[in-house]
């Protein structure tokens, strides 16, 4: 018995490979070829007796946890990145709201103590420590009580007019309160030296807001600070402003 | 492609691959590793990896790759990497045993187990992807960076050489 068939085309056959047409070609020859058909029949027990060869090992659960989580760490690293990441600027953000909230609480603080001393002066029956209308008699009242001097303004061809002054103290730094007068309305100026008490307590720079019912009014000089304080419609308010800064410059 | 996505993908494949690596390994430490590098190259190379393509071919083939580069996989191409070339091997199938025999030889699950074992690295790889994980032989190619006469060849050549090992054990009783 002769059979010139290529084994490694039963091989095949067997493993799905052959076309349609080849496969019909060599299913007909098995029929014929004893000595194939043996050989197919043993290649298919070998076959079967592979699949013992298929889950043969077996992992431990232990190692499939560890792959899980290698697999899902990339992730979670991402979304921890991301996290800390966007917890670091809330953090940031925070702070910086803290701070600012804490100058603004300590502006608001300390412009409602400006506005309480303001208060305090116009419904005290002595408003002013020395009552002069004269800039050239406050001035040098206040030199030995203050560790700074400033200027008065020329009022003479405005409508402001100088009640008086006298000392005041903020966040434990003395300062001067000036009281003038504006037709009706008494207006508070309030002068302190540039400390860090002052300068962290005292809205820097030129500015007019409205405190209670009061218009408050912020200036700057080299080294001092100024308060407007009073119920005159803001540009009033702002033209004293402007003339104490002027006269301090 | 993200890592979720990779997740569904690569995971089924895990007790597959982890089968495989420890038939290629011979235990199970090694296999471990094997199997855990797959998934780290696989998931870095992830991005590169052509969605609709075929995921399994494309993981065993890291797997391969991957325990090629081993110390299991370097000594196996050292000691018994034989060449792809027709060798003079002879490959008539010697019918000492009639094929029930056989049957009933290879029905002996620690048999085949045995025998497979014997076997040299490149012949029980070819043999477990195509009878174990059930690839075709274009799949086989692509794994193995093969062409596909070569995988058609060594396939042949490995089952043969299977049914030799299984009847080895025989032929020892025979000669006792």
């Amino acid at each position: 018995m002769h059979c010139d068939q290529d084994g490694a085309m039963l091989v095949q056959y067997l493993d799905g490979e052959l076309s349609a047409d080849q496969a019909s070609a060599l299913q007909q020859h098995i029929g014929e070829c004893p000595r194939c058909a043996a050989e197919v029949s043993e290649l298919i027990g070998l076959k079967h007796s592979l699949r013992a060869a298929r889950s043969r090992f077996t992992p431990t659960i232990e190692f499939r946890r560890k792959i899980e989580r290698q697999i899902a760490k990339p992730r979670h690293n991402w979304w921890r990145t991301r996290f800390v990441s966007a917890l670091a600027t809330a953090a940031v953000f925070l702070v910086i709201a803290a701070v600012l909230w804490m100058q603004r609480s300590r502006h608001t603080d300390s412009l409602g103590e400006v506005a309480d001393l303001h208060v305090e002066a116009l419904a005290s029956a002595n408003p002013v420590d020395v009552v002069s209308t004269d800039r050239h008699t406050v001035k040098p009242w206040f030199q030995s009580k203050i560790p700074f001097s400033f200027n008065i303004p020329e009022l003479t061809g405005t409508e402001f007019s100088l009640l008086g002054g006298r000392l005041v103290y903020l966040h434990q730094q003395p300062g001067a309160q000036l009281i003038f007068n504006l037709r009706k309305h008494e207006i508070s100026v309030l002068i302190f030296q540039k400390t860090t008490e002052i300068s962290n307590a005292l809205p820097a720079g030129s500015r007019t807001e409205k405190r209670n019912s009061f218009t408050v009014a912020t200036e700057d000089s080299q080294q001092l600070r100024f308060v407007i304080i009073g119920d005159a419609d803001a540009n009033e308010m702002q033209k004293l402003a402007q003339l104490i800064k002027i006269a301090n410059e | 492609m993200d890592t979720e996505f990779f997740e569904q993908l690569a995971l089924p494949l895990f007790d597959s691959l982890y089968n495989l690596a420890h038939w290629l390994t011979g235990n199970r430490a090694e296999a471990e590793d094997l199997v855990q590098e797959t998934y780290t190259k696989a998931l870095r190379g992830f991005k590169s990896f052509q969605e609709g393509t075929n995921i399994r071919a494309w993981m065993f083939r890291i797997l391969r790759n991957t325990f090629l580069t081993s110390r299991s996989g370097l000594m196996a191409r050292n000691t018994s990497w034989l060449e792809d070339e027709d060798t003079d091997m002879d490959l008539t199938i010697a019918h000492t045993d009639t094929p029930e025999a056989l049957l009933l030889r290879q029905e002996n699950q620690q048999t085949i187990v045995d025998a497979l074992e014997s076997l040299p690295a490149q012949f029980r790889e070819i043999i477990l992807l195509c009878e174990v994980e059930e690839f075709s032989y274009r799949e086989i190619a692509e794994i193995l960076s093969l062409p596909i006469g070569t995988v058609m060849s060594r396939l042949y050549r490995a089952k043969h050489a299977l049914r030799h090992a299984l009847k080895a054990p025989r032929r020892a009783q025979h000669a006792l």
